[in-house]
């Protein structure tokens, strides 16, 4: 039990870091936002007056302060080119992007699992060389690319969704889910490639393993041997590969919402990239590195479920 | 994997795909058959021919040669961002990993976070600090790929410092950076080769990912990524113009990933 | 465990079911909704007093109307004033308020109001005002509640093309009032930043009522999908499609074609080398061909000009001015070695990403140049960083933009070349044109202004203040579900026209 409370302590004390980085990261940016967003219009009186508003008048560290009390109590400030609390902005928004990422995480799994027991119980057979050429060849489509070829083929020949007819969750979130499908199946498929593979691997070295062969030759039946022992074993190394791949799909999905038009987080953080409105960028960052924090912190709690040595043991 | 011949299928089916990519790429450094920026109002969204294998796009500009300057593109990205990733990766590793203490348990958590972030959001956040453009893609990506092989060097130079090699080599009185660097370092060569095929597909993808979303590549340069990203418009009537990059892009990943699996790299 | 593999297979199979009978909900072709797309988000505040960029005008022309307001030929008529008198010398402006007319929240329009909102544009006290010509006001008054006397310092009789600014509530602009509201045939409902905006009809409209019920406006920053969009059908209207994409649409959208009413150029930034020398700006418009740009982007559609002024202005359009640079590449070689650039040089042309008529521009732009041996690099950015740094900052060199004309009046275009008018954003300086500007403001014979108004087309492009290209074709692409477009001789999208097909 203190391994988890040791992990959990660990997890807030990154995001605390993440925090920090992020704000003197923009805080060293050379330029006044309040100069860029007033331009020619800019007299030293309105300057004056907009910085206040952005609470820009104030040092460094005293923003620095105020940030960090806001953020602990999920204020990030107010946006430059919204005049709206960057909260608001993104609260509608994040929803999109954490279900899009569970979303093609769940499909990652359905696809991936059935396939590779498929596989490996039929080792060497026709079945077997086909799903592993395909896995292959999928592991190797950037989503972006996928997406479109799921809206060409999907979307445009076989008319099963209307590219770009996103519904808002809070409008009819059975539609919301119906075209959140597609994207999530772009995001999915290579990563589920890759799961395949990894558990592929598991199970058929796990075969040959002693243990393997003693439980066959004190005659229990294969499907009991597959089922008790190898898949349990051959799944720890690809719990690992999920908490990551959890952390890519969130980055995956922000390119993804871009294909199929989906206003997420990923729109929004983009658009103030390129906008330099930092309190955005700094919110969102700081999301997704919670969100990432999180994801792993769970996987090494189901580590602790599943092999009770890991998390005990040191790092 | 599951080959049991002698021969490395893996090995020989990832050249082949590998070479098919690159080669016309490096071509493309010096050649194409047309200049991949002339415009040709008569050839707008022409299609295949004999003079244009793969037709033109919607300036009538010769597909092939732009997929070849594309994917030139694209490729010497994913190089300049591996050399940047592994050199600077394994300087921090070698020297974190063989001394070990304070520094290196800071630097460890530190590093932890940046690997904990996904690469292309990483990116994403140093061209919000710099600005977007070839260069600033270039070192963005360069610079996020870094935490992955500090990770990976600084695991070997943790083990091999209690190796008797490299103790027999102290007590020869070889300076800690001739151990580091002449002794250690060729023995982490093949693992550190592996990875860094992993990561220049990874790097591939990221430039890719990050041109398409607008922020790497400008027009009218070519990139696989940028590409992808206009030929969206034509999809319906010419899927050509998104198939051919996105195939090439395809091939490209799947060829250099065979070989970091084959028997011969992978050692397996 | 054999269990748990079912589940996942049925859960597979669910999931699918769920998405393939989804499909079926095509939008409800009642009629009833209308979306439309917008290549970009508008301005924070839905402020129509001080909103910056056409974008964001051409929607608001739905939710506010002026006094007077522009319809389909251009004419001015009447909107919040049911009539107008204008006295003989041009110098008073007297308005009726019209009978029964409420603001979208049911409060009654009130003399007050109109009041507000004009001494609001006509504050100089940060500088300029927010409606530049409104500096010639010396006093509003209202003389009972059925009247407005606007009373000018030096008579002016184009005035009348100002009076389009929005009407809004005064409890607005004490701050008392957050959500925008108009007299327009149009109400605001709901925003969110980067995805919508959602305008529903006003039923208390004192005019002929819009036909369609609700309207959402939806943004879609990549303009690489706008063809997908239309096609799926989560978009009915898409205004200003290029031509390629245009003709990548099927027959179930119409495409009507009008004029964007727009000033394309190269805005060169003339107080930066080496585009403050004169020489090389001509050099820049000797080695391009608008007719070329057009064939590329935009199918051969497109009508030249030649400055700052396009044809729906009638008589204040100059077409002789458009051969004032043919394409010459010796000439634009020798101009460039005259200035000391013999071996060319680089600039580079910031363009707003989600403009693809703009971006495609620039890049025949580029192949031009390199014939003169200059490098234009293009530099794609968001738009909100275009208004900031190029429009409002001015830290650019060169850029592809549409210039459009907020009211009808020359002065619209003309004026922001005015050496210290606060939107020169490309920092144009002739002493020459200052003087024939105001000496066009101080006429008040009509002939004679347009005469100075024509003397400053031709200084623009005399001095080659900026390389201009064309006014594009407008295409709008509009599902066949919907009929009754209409284009306006400004930046204006009037959806309370469009009516359902049948």
């Amino acid at each position: 039990m203190t391994g988890i409370v040791k992990k959990i302590i660990g997890s807030i004390l990154t995001i605390a870091v993440v925090a920090c980085l992020v704000f003197i990261a923009f805080a060293v940016i050379p330029g006044d936002p309040a100069v860029a967003k007033l331009g020619t219009q800019a007299t030293p009186e309105r300057l004056a007056a907009l910085r206040e508003t952005m609470g820009l008048n104030k040092s460094v560290p005293a923003r620095f302060v105020e940030w960090i009390a806001g953020v602990v109590r999920g204020d990030f400030g107010s946006s430059y080119s919204y005049s709206m609390p960057v909260t608001k902005l993104i609260s509608d928004k994040l929803p999109v992007t954490v279900i899009l990422t569970l979303y093609s995480f769940v499909l990652m799994i359905v696809v991936s699992v059935p396939l590779a027991i498929v596989a490996a119980r039929h080792e060497n057979s026709a079945i077997d060389r086909v799903i592993q050429i395909l896995s292959q060849v999928t592991m190797s489509v950037p989503p972006f690319f996928g997406g479109i070829i799921i809206t060409l083929i999907f979307g445009l020949w076989l008319h099963l969704f209307a590219p770009g007819g996103y519904v808002s969750y809070t409008i009819d979130p059975v539609r919301f889910l119906t075209y959140m499908l597609w994207p999530a199946l772009a995001i999915a498929l290579p990563k589920g490639a890759m799961a395949f593979s990894l558990l592929y691997g598991g199970l058929t070295t796990e075969r040959r393993k002693d243990y393997a062969r003693t439980a066959y030759s004190r005659g229990n039946s294969t499907k009991d041997v597959f089922y008790k022992h190898l898949l349990k074993n051959a799944c720890i190394p690809v719990i690992t590969f999920f908490g990551m791949a959890l952390a890519d799909m969130i980055a995956g999905s922000i390119v993804i919402e871009q294909v199929f038009g989906i206003p997420g987080l990923g729109r929004i953080l983009l658009i103030s990239i390129q906008n330099r409105d930092y309190p955005v960028v700094e919110a969102i960052i700081v999301c997704i590195a919670v969100l990432v924090i999180v994801s792993n912190l769970l996987v090494d709690i189901l580590y602790g479920v599943i092999d009770p040595r890991i998390v005990s043991g040191d790092e | 994997m599951s080959k049991k011949k002698n021969r490395d299928f893996n090995l020989i089916l990832g050249s082949i795909l590998t070479a098919v990519t690159t080669i016309p790429a490096l071509i493309g450094l010096l050649w194409t058959p047309f200049d991949p920026h002339s415009m040709d109002n008569s050839l707008k969204l022409a299609h295949a021919s004999f003079m244009h294998p793969f037709g033109c796009d919607n300036f009538g500009r010769d597909l092939l040669s732009r997929v070849m300057v594309g994917s030139a593109t694209t490729l010497l990205i994913g190089l300049g961002t591996v050399m940047i990733g592994v050199i600077i990766g394994t300087f921090i590793g070698a020297l974190t990993g063989y001394y070990g203490g304070l520094v290196d348990d800071i630097f460890m958590r530190f590093n932890d976070v940046m690997f904990s972030f996904p690469s292309l959001l990483l990116a994403l956040v140093f061209v919000a600090i710099m600005g977007s453009g070839k260069m600033q893609l270039l070192f963005a990506l360069g610079v996020a790929f870094i935490p992955s092989y500090v990770r990976i060097v600084r695991a070997e130079y943790v083990r091999a410092r209690n190796m008797d090699y490299v103790k027999s080599a102290k007590l020869a009185g070889a300076s800690d950076m001739r151990i580091m660097f002449v002794h250690i370092l060729p023995n982490i060569f093949k693992i550190l080769l592996n990875s860094v095929l992993i990561g220049f597909n990874n790097a591939v993808l990221a430039e890719a990912g990050l041109s398409f979303l607008g922020i790497g590549v400008q027009p009218p340069d070519a990139s696989l990524g940028r590409m992808l990203s206009d030929a969206q418009t034509y999809l319906f009537n010419r899927p050509g113009l998104a198939v051919v990059p996105g195939v090439t892009l395809i091939t490209m990943v799947l060829g250099i990933s065979l070989i970091g699996k084959s028997k011969t790299v992978s050692g397996k | 465990m054999k269990r748990s593999k079912k589940l996942l297979v049925s859960a597979l199979v669910l999931m699918l079911t769920v998405a393939l009978c989804g499909c079926g909900g095509d939008k409800a072709g009642d009629g009833e909704t209308i979306t439309v797309g917008i290549p970009q988000d508008i301005e924070e505040s839905l402020d129509p007093h001080t909103a910056l960029a056409a974008g964001t005008r051409e929607i608001l022309f739905n939710i506010y109307e002026g006094l007077v307001k522009p319809n389909s030929n251009g004419d001015l008529v009447p909107a919040v004033a049911s009539e107008y008198s204008i006295d003989d010398e041009g110098k008073t402006y007297t308005f009726t308020l019209r009978d029964g007319i409420t603001f979208h929240d049911g409060k009654a329009v009130t003399v007050e109001d109109i009041k507000a909102s004009i001494e609001r544009c006509a504050d100089a006290e940060s500088g300029e005002p927010l409606v530049a010509a409104f500096s010639n006001i010396e006093s509003v008054t209202a003389p009972d509640d059925k009247h407005v006397v606007i009373t000018l310092s030096s008579a002016d009789t184009g005035f009348l093309s100002n009076m389009t600014t929005a009407i809004i509530p005064a409890e607005y602009i004490t701050g008392a009032v957050s959500d925008p509201v108009g007299t327009g045939p149009y109400m605001f409902i709901s925003r969110s930043p980067q995805e919508n905006i959602i305008l529903k009809r006003y039923d208390g409209y004192w005019g002929e009522k819009a036909y369609i019920a609700n309207v959402t406006f939806k943004i879609i920053s990549n303009p690489d999908t706008i063809v997908m969009n239309l096609e799926g059908g989560a978009i009915d209207m898409f205004p200003r499609v290029t031509s390629a994409q245009a003709a990548q649409l099927s027959d179930k959208f119409a495409i009507e074609e009008g004029t964007m009413n727009l000033v394309q150029a190269l805005y060169l930034n003339n107080a930066v080398a080496p585009f403050d020398d004169v020489r090389v700006r001509q050099a820049l418009c000797y080695a391009i061909d608008p007719k070329e740009i057009m064939d590329y982007a935009f199918d051969g559609r497109g009508s030249e000009i030649g400055s700052s002024m396009f044809p729906s202005f009638g008589k204040y359009f100059m077409p002789e001015l458009n051969d004032t640079y043919n394409q010459d590449i010796e000439k634009a070689k020798a101009l460039l070695a005259e200035a000391g650039y013999a071996d060319g040089f680089k600039f580079t042309i910031k363009v707003p990403s989600n403009y693809t008529q703009h971006v495609d521009t620039a890049q025949v732009l580029k192949e031009e140049y390199k014939a003169i041996g200059v490098d234009a690099e293009i530099e794609l950015i968001e738009w909100n960083s275009w208004l900031s740094d190029v429009y409002s900052g001015r830290e650019f060199e060169a850029t592809v933009i549409g210039v459009d004309a907020s009211t009808l009046s020359p002065r619209a275009l003309l004026g922001r070349f005015v050496s210290d008018a606060g939107n020169n954003f490309v920092n144009f300086n002739s002493k020459e044109y200052d003087e024939a500007y105001s000496a066009a403001l101080a006429s008040t014979d009509d002939a004679k202004q347009t005469e100075y108004y024509k003397q400053c087309e031709e200084i623009l492009a005399k001095e080659a203040a900026n390389v201009y290209i064309q006014d594009p074709a407008e295409l709008v692409a509009i599902n066949k579900k919907f009929t009754g477009y209409e284009f306006y001789p400004l930046y204006a999208q009037d959806i309370s026209k469009i009516r359902p097909a049948k």
